[in-house]
């Protein structure tokens, strides 16, 4: 089974990275863009039901995926046949 | 007395720490694997700096899951003097044993430089024979220092005192310019709530020698050494 897990800023954090990336679209011709924020994206293969395993990759989102100072997560299932 | 200077994969200050510690009399600084499991007969515990674990996923994020964060959380626990540098602040962190955490500097720039840091606590282990407002100068070199804590983290801190270093100008005030990676407060390095554990930025293991332009770093080695005395006087 795939899992994908998004971990993005929280509000609160200034997010230089995403400010940078902002300016820069705006300077490529999309003045319309308002904010970017940037987090990380990581696709999981693992093995058993998802039953059982979610509870257990929840809690390492909370441990080590993420670090709920400073950032969010989001704990999906991937969509079959895609990545 | 005996330091113990942690060796995580991806440590490349451990031995700035050990030089400067050993040069100082009284004390003989050893270097821990992180895979050891105990730090009994130490005196004092160091995480040096440097990039453990490659700084993936979040700096320090894994190396605090190393075998030996274990016994260092049982010492801090039990009163023990821990230090952590840089990378060793970012570790204590993530570790849980201080507050907030390090995000990229505002500058999105590596920093490396000598600051001006202002001491803001006295009664501190870390802090002995220092006045309120000293000012040391020390070296900071890394891309994620900008210290952050909620509001509410925030306040605890500053109504404990556990903020230790600001960074400051030569004036010793805390302006904006002073700030090298845009650190909430100008907050260079907090300590527990007990007091015990010190989290900072700039390395005092740099600047153990004129030669490398300060020696104020000793100022906190040195503190430490007595803090240790002194427990050691209570205890006999």
């Amino acid at each position: 089974m795939k899992m994908k897990v998004i971990v993005t800023p929280k509000a609160a954090v200034l997010d230089p990275q995403g400010a940078a990336v902002r300016d820069a679209m705006q300077h490529l011709g999309m003045p319309e863009v308002r904010s970017v924020r940037i987090g990380k994206y990581l696709e999981i293969e693992v093995d058993g039901e998802e039953a059982e395993v979610e509870p257990r990759l929840r809690q390492l989102c909370r441990d080590l995926l993420s670090n709920p100072v400073i950032e969010d997560y989001d704990l999906l299932r991937a969509e079959e046949g895609r990545a | 007395m005996k330091f113990a200077v942690i060796q995580f994969p991806g440590s490349n200050c451990d031995q700035d720490c050990t030089a400067a510690l050993n040069s100082l009399e009284g004390v003989q600084a050893e270097f821990v694997w992180h895979k050891e499991t105990s730090l009994e007969g130490c005196d004092a515990i160091v995480l040096p700096g440097g990039f453990s674990y490659g700084d993936y996923l979040r700096c320090g994020a894994i190396a605090r899951f190393s075998p030996i964060m274990q016994a260092v959380v049982r010492e801090a626990a039990a009163g023990k003097l821990v230090i952590g540098v840089c990378n060793g602040f970012q570790i204590l962190c993530e570790a849980g044993l201080l507050p907030g955490a390090l995000v990229r500097n505002r500058s999105l720039r590596f920093v490396c430089e000598m600051v001006t840091t202002r001491v803001e606590v006295e009664h501190s282990p870390f802090t002995i024979g220092m006045a309120k407002g000293t000012l040391l100068q020390l070296p900071v070199a890394h891309g994620e220092g900008c210290y952050f804590a909620e509001e509410a983290t925030l306040r605890e801190l500053n109504a404990n005192r556990q903020v230790v270093l600001r960074y400051v100008d030569a004036n010793g005030v805390t302006a904006p310019a002073a700030n090298p990676n845009g650190s909430i407060e100008n907050i260079a390095g907090i300590c527990s709530r007990e007091r015990n554990v010190l989290g900072l930025m700039p390395h005092p293991d740099r600047a153990c020698e004129e030669r490398l332009g300060s020696s104020d770093g000793t100022k906190i080695f040195a503190s430490m050494m007595q803090w240790i005395v002194g427990e050691q006087a209570r205890a006999a």
